[in-house]
């Protein structure tokens, strides 16, 4: 049995495909009623953690429960997971009503209120009108929808979701984004979803797993995730990061001094655990903490650089700056409250300054 | 060309000429797909409109001795309608090659399904071993389920040397059954072939997403992909059934006279007999029943289709 109160327990699940090994030592563990999102690029594993929660794969070791009960030697069929498909597997001899009604067969519910439960599901799909529609008359969005409205009438304890707006426009994606939050909070259901879209994760998810390479990085909620990543790979792989050398000079209360290269001494309370002085480190900052000036400011957080590079986005601009020992750029993003006059001239001196804490210090590995 | 000093106004009208088709050609797709198939509707119509003409104004003639008498008549029409013998060969023919059609698509579903569902390499040797038999003569293989089914045949010689049976069993040979048995085998490629096809064609996400709303493999195989591919089943039947209903060979060979089909009353009223104006008759009575049975077998299959989705 499991050893907690998660709905959805992986533990040390292992798959192999022939000698590839596709999930390594995997183990998650899913509250009831959560968003919960599995990160990662391609071929990191993700869609094959999904597929093993459904039952179309079935780990080399390990054991999944779901409510409790181990999953092996369990038939999809049979358990009580339903998954949306990236293609979304829209039947294309049934219309949209029969498609919706697919699994309620097997529950041989009298006519009048099969019929009711699809009207239901049609209107919180916001189709109502298109019950008699072939799937081939559908768009992208209207599929999406049916595929999700298919699954969740079947009202199972888990839906599965991969990647379902992967291949939507951006705006209808962001659209989609907002609706299947709040359909996840209406129903209640708890949904895993799998997506290479840092953004997309970040938006949807109260809890989040990065994957690689078949391991589980860091599972932890949105902003966590950005804020402390555990190591350089996460704080990578979510956003832009900068990342400098250090060395740790002192602890103090709750936090740690670090001696950076190019930066100089930088305070900070976002330290992993078993931190020693004299220890090498990796420190990291984020773009938009950082701030540009012509001129110095007053304080002591703050370091000299030359304007490389900017690009104009619109909403906000991106500066990189080259420091004196540190070999990569540094990327500032700033926010364009004002209108921008002008990006600066190119190699003109600029001052990076940065708050206590906004440094972040990671473990090995 | 335009670079040799030919007469020049000679030139720019057979340039203006070829770029007028040209852009008709640029401009409507119906111009290009009458263009491409132009060689093929030049032979159907020479070679399929023309003798069929022929056939339907000859159906209406009377034989008289070694001539026609070519008045229109529709005595040949009545005869066929009178005499029993006519319908009865037809009606036989019709459920001989019916259920040819049958045992052959039940037989090569299996296997089509198998090649495109359960083959994941050399797809295209499992293909080729498949309609490996049918490289040898249509003949060839006929003799040979005579060699198979005959009295003192492979089956037959088998079942006696292993005591089953004592005397050769005779209903075998030259009856419906090896007629149905021989067209059954001898037209497996046409069935596998358009089956495979669109059973391949099927997304397997349907297949896992049928699955995971809660489809055990039955309950599946019947809504998703027996309906998915019966696209490839009606076209198989069609492919069977058509040119079965009119075979003589295989009756001639193997069918004795309880295997007899209308084919071979054609034949003998083209050859033996004599009565060109009768056998053509015969032939548009067949055309047009096969065409009847298929075009109500394609309702009914779609019918079904969408009953049992």
């Amino acid at each position: 049995m499991t050893q907690n109160d998660a709905f959805i327990s992986i533990q040390n699940v292992n798959k192999y495909f022939g000698k590839f090994h596709a999930i390594n030592d995997v183990s998650i563990d899913i509250k009831h009623g959560e968003f919960f999102s599995l990160l990662g690029s391609s071929g990191c594993g993700k869609t094959t953690l999904l597929r093993m929660l459904a039952g179309f794969e079935n780990p080399t070791s390990g054991e999944i429960y779901i409510d409790g009960q181990p999953m092996s030697g369990v038939p999809p069929h049979h358990r009580p997971v339903n998954m949306v498909f990236q293609s979304y597997a829209i039947f294309p001899h049934l219309n949209v009503r029969d498609n919706i009604a697919y699994g309620l067969r097997k529950q041989k519910l009298p006519r009048a209120q099969r019929d009711a439960l699809v009207d239901e599901m049609l209107d919180l799909i916001k189709l109502p009108d298109y019950g008699d529609h072939k799937a081939n008359q559908l768009s992208g969005g209207q599929r999406q929808r049916i595929a999700l409205a298919r699954s969740l009438i079947l009202r199972p304890k888990v839906l599965l979701l991969d990647e379902p707006l992967g291949a939507l426009d951006k705006q209808l994606r962001e659209q989609m984004q907002l609706e299947l939050r709040a359909l996840q909070k209406t129903v209640g259901i708890t949904f895993v979803f799998v997506t290479h879209d840092q953004e997309e994760a970040l938006t949807l998810s109260d809890r989040m797993a990065v994957m690689s390479n078949g391991r589980d990085l860091q599972v932890d909620t949105p902003t966590r995730l950005y804020e402390s990543p555990i190591n350089r790979e996460v704080a990578s792989f979510i956003g832009t990061m900068n990342f400098f050398d250090g060395r740790v000079k002192a602890l103090t209360n709750g936090g740690a001094e670090i001696e950076a290269v190019g930066l100089g001494n930088l305070c900070t309370s976002n330290i992993p655990p078993n931190l020693k002085p004299g220890q090498s480190v990796c420190v990291a900052i984020r773009p938009e903490k950082l701030s540009l000036s012509r001129d110095a400011q007053s304080g002591f957080n703050q370091v000299k650089g030359r304007l490389d590079n900017a690009a104009y986005l619109g909403e906000r601009s991106h500066y990189y700056v080259s420091i004196e020992g540190v070999s990569k750029p540094v990327a500032v993003s700033v926010q364009n409250r004002q209108r921008a006059n002008g990006n600066g001239e190119n190699q003109c001196p600029v001052w990076l300054s940065w708050e206590d804490n906004a440094f972040v210090v990671l473990g090995n590995g | 060309m335009s670079i040799t000093n030919g007469p020049m106004p000679d030139d720019a009208t057979g340039l203006r000429k070829t770029s007028r088709l040209g852009a008709l050609l640029q401009r409507s797709e119906a111009a290009r797909g009458f263009t491409l198939l132009s060689p093929t509707l030049f032979i159907m119509a020479v070679g399929i409109l023309v003798p069929i003409g022929i056939l339907v104004v000859m159906s209406f003639w009377t034989q008289v001795g070694f001539g026609f008498d070519t008045t229109a008549t529709t005595a040949n029409y009545q005869m066929a309608a009178e005499r029993p013998i006519y319908g009865a060969l037809l009606r036989r023919s019709l459920w001989m090659s019916g259920m040819a059609t049958m045992a052959t698509v039940i037989l090569s579903y299996p296997m089509a399904y198998f090649v495109a569902f359960h083959v994941h390499r050399n797809k295209m040797m499992w293909i080729v071993l498949i309609t490996l038999p049918f490289w040898t003569s249509y003949l060839l293989r006929v003799f040979a389920w005579k060699v198979v089914l005959g009295y003192h045949g492979v089956i037959n010689s088998a079942l006696m040397n292993l005591g089953l049976i004592e005397a050769p069993l005779e209903f075998l040979l030259y009856s419906q059954s090896a007629v149905v048995i021989t067209l059954a085998h001898a037209w497996a490629a046409f069935a596998i072939l358009p089956m495979y096809v669109s059973l391949e064609k099927i997304d397997k996400s349907l297949l896992e997403a049928a699955t995971d709303l809660g489809d055990g493999p039955i309950a599946r195989f019947l809504r998703i992909t027996l309906p998915l591919s019966l696209p490839g089943v009606i076209s198989a039947s069609l492919l069977i059934f058509i040119p079965t209903t009119g075979d003589y060979i295989t009756p001639t060979l193997l069918g004795g006279p309880d295997g007899a089909m209308i084919g071979n009353l054609i034949q003998k009223q083209f050859g033996a007999i004599n009565n060109w104006p009768m056998g053509a008759a015969l032939s548009i009575i067949l055309m047009l029943s096969i065409g009847a049975i298929a075009v109500s077998f394609m309702l009914i299959a779609n019918f079904v289709r969408k009953r049992i989705s």
